[in-house]
């Protein structure tokens, strides 16, 4: 249950500031993910959070409390890293009780626990192995276990799937979003750049760019309503079309947006029109990029395979008008 | 057949390389088991068998003193550099500060200097110390001469060490001095290893400051009570005696790298520094 707020919190490295102000409140409990393109700060911010780094300058707090020059283990965060970071000359159970015997836990107490975590994450034939003889997914499953097992109040993660495969990642993701309705008193701060971990995992979602909080929200209003060009190009897959020129004046904007899902194809008298240039078939659904004469094609999802030849002329429509007007500074209009 | 032709020039060359590191030794061996006027002629094989000379060197004078004064020596030297150069190489290799670069490079720089520019001054050191005399001058001056060495190898290989484990072990709530003994230590022990050897192996054979830090038989080390060895008159060069302390003092050598060696594989195979 801890409320963690950022105020005017700042990190340079020498003279290059990679946080440049960031006021951000996370709630009791709350799942909250940081997503951006590379470089945009997440992890940064993840490690200011955690006291890995050095803040350079604003205040951090949990629970009012200034946590500014407290170490990780003082603030009660655990973190699971992207890299899995488990000690290679440790037997899994011994990576999991590393933390509870330094801070000189009883030894049943210790057995309890992580006996309970192993179980939770279902790694319990594991626990005399050592991590060189687990799979990717069992050791960052044990790296979670390890984290766990800490009982901490926050919980930080810095996109602790992206090593894993495609399956397994599905897989690993659906257990952190059990993890997380039972941990129902932990607050939890993920890092992702893959933006369907974001939509699906996340309470609310924080979008940073350049050192900078663009958004937070929730995915949904993150979906529905983009507060600029950056975020509602960053959310939502494939992206949302930008149009401009005659095609945004039309809509009295500088820039439209439309999602490839809000966009159908019309027999006549569609919105636009143009040549089909390619269409790329997931068997479930399939994109059609079409050349309206745009700098970029359109691309219109459809549910099923494509019904449609390349070269074919199609007329294409917003379904409901569901269109996004911005002006000139990228913000909506 | 060029393949058969390399593979032949290949072992005719390990064989030379072996022949010509092995042979001294070998000769040692033999020669310390002649006895009398054979020791002075010259043969390849193994002509006689006698360990008269084995008895009257571990008989005569302190020679077992001295085997201990180098066990001792050589063991705390190992000690106490590898404890000294692992937390050096901790802050070198992990805490950002300022002129942590020159630093490494000042410390490289002291192992440039030939031992006997420095002779007279660490003399000088010793005796103000008190040490002189004592086995500790020779622990202070080889550890002083180890140091460089040691820690520029393990700061090196402490750097090569993920920074994430380390990370994971501070958000667990350890200390430095925690990472460093229960995290990194087990992770270094092939470069222990190796260096804690060489370090072991360069205070054993070490010659120059063991004969000028030190004045009486019982605190002499091996290396320099057999170069004094002296036969029953002044012109009388004792080679036997002299040939069967020389093994005496290799075997440890050979039986430590036998030893290590293993681990220094092992833990190379082992690989296990990724996740
Ligand atoms: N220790 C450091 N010293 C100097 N610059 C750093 C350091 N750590 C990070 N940076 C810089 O700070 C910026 C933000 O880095 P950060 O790792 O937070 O990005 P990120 O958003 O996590 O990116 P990614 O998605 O690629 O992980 C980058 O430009 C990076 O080069
Ligand atoms: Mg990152």
């Amino acid at each position: 249950m801890t409320t963690i707020r950022l105020k005017e919190l700042r990190k340079s490295f020498g003279n290059f500031d990679v946080i440049k102000g960031v006021n951000l409140e996370i709630n009791p409990c709350e799942f909250m993910v940081f997503v951006g393109p590379s470089g945009c700060g997440k992890s940064t911010l993840l490690r200011l959070i955690s006291g890995l780094e050095d803040i350079t300058s604003g205040t951090l707090s949990f629970d009012d409390k200034v946590v500014n020059s407290l170490t990780p283990s003082q603030r009660g965060i655990a973190m699971v890293f992207q890299s899995y970071a488990l000690y290679p000359h440790m037997t899994v159970y011994d990576n999991m009780a590393f933390g509870l015997k330094l801070a000189k836990g009883g030894a049943d107490e210790i057995r309890k626990r992580v006996n309970e975590a192993a179980e939770m994450l279902q790694i319990t034939e594991y626990l005399d192995r050592l991590p060189k003889q687990l799979s990717g997914g069992q050791r960052q499953r044990v790296a979670i276990g390890r984290a766990i097992v800490r009982d901490p109040k926050v919980f930080l993660f810095d996109e602790p799937l992206s090593n894993l495969d495609a399956a397994l990642r599905v897989a690993t993701r659906l257990e952190i979003a059990k993890l997380h309705a039972k941990m129902h008193e932990t607050t939890m701060i993920y890092v992702t750049h893959d933006q369907v971990e974001a939509m699906t995992l996340a309470d609310r979602i924080c979008v940073l760019r350049d050192g900078n909080v663009e958004q937070v929200g929730t995915p949904l209003e993150l979906y529905e309503k983009p507060q600029s060009t950056f975020v509602a190009g960053f959310i939502g897959s494939p992206k949302m079309n930008f149009l401009t020129g005659k095609f945004a004046e039309a809509y009295k904007a500088d820039t439209l947006g439309v999602r490839p899902e809000h966009l159908q194809i019309v027999e006549k008298a569609g919105r636009w029109q143009g040549k089909l240039l390619l269409s790329e078939n997931l068997g479930s659904e399939s994109y059609l990029y079409i050349d309206i004469g745009a700098q970029e094609p359109l691309v219109v999802r459809q549910d099923g395979t494509a019904r449609h030849q390349p070269g074919e002329a199609l007329h294409v429509s917003p379904i409901n008008d569901n269109v996004h007007r911005f002006d000139k500074a990228g913000k909506p209009a | 057949m060029p393949a058969l032709v390399k593979q032949t020039a290949f072992y005719a060359l390990v064989a030379i390389i072996v022949l010509f590191s092995v042979f001294p030794f070998y000769y040692a061996i033999i020669t310390s088991f002649k006895t009398g006027n054979s020791l002075f002629t010259i043969s390849y094989l193994p002509t006689s068998f006698s360990l008269a000379n084995y008895v009257s060197v571990i008989e005569a004078g302190s020679f077992t003193r001295n085997l201990l004064n180098s066990v001792i020596v050589s063991s705390l030297v190992v000690m106490l550099s590898l404890l000294i150069a692992i937390t050096a190489s901790f802050a070198l290799a992990r805490v950002r500060f300022r002129g942590r670069s020159l630093l490494l490079l000042t410390i490289l720089s002291v192992s440039m200097f030939p031992q006997i520019a420095v002779l007279a001054g660490l003399f000088e050191v010793i005796r103000l110390l008190g040490l002189y005399n004592t086995l500790w001058g020779l622990i202070f001056s080889y550890t002083i001469f180890t140091l460089p060495f040691t820690v520029w190898v393990l700061t090196t290989f402490m750097r090569d060490l993920p920074v994430e484990i380390e990370e994971a072990a501070i958000v667990d709530g350890a200390t430095p001095w925690v990472i460093i003994t229960k995290v990194f230590l087990p992770l270094m022990w092939p470069a222990m290893v190796t260096t804690g050897l060489l370090a072991f192996i360069a205070a054993w054979n070490e010659f120059l400051f063991a004969l000028t830090f030190t004045s009486s038989t019982e605190t002499r080390t091996v290396p320099v009570i057999i170069a004094l060895l002296t036969g029953n008159s002044a012109h009388e060069v004792p080679w036997g005696a002299i040939m069967a302390a020389s093994v005496i003092v290799t075997v440890p050598l050979v039986v430590l790298v036998l030893i290590f060696q293993r681990k220094i594989i092992s833990g190379l195979t082992a690989g296990g520094v990724k996740g």
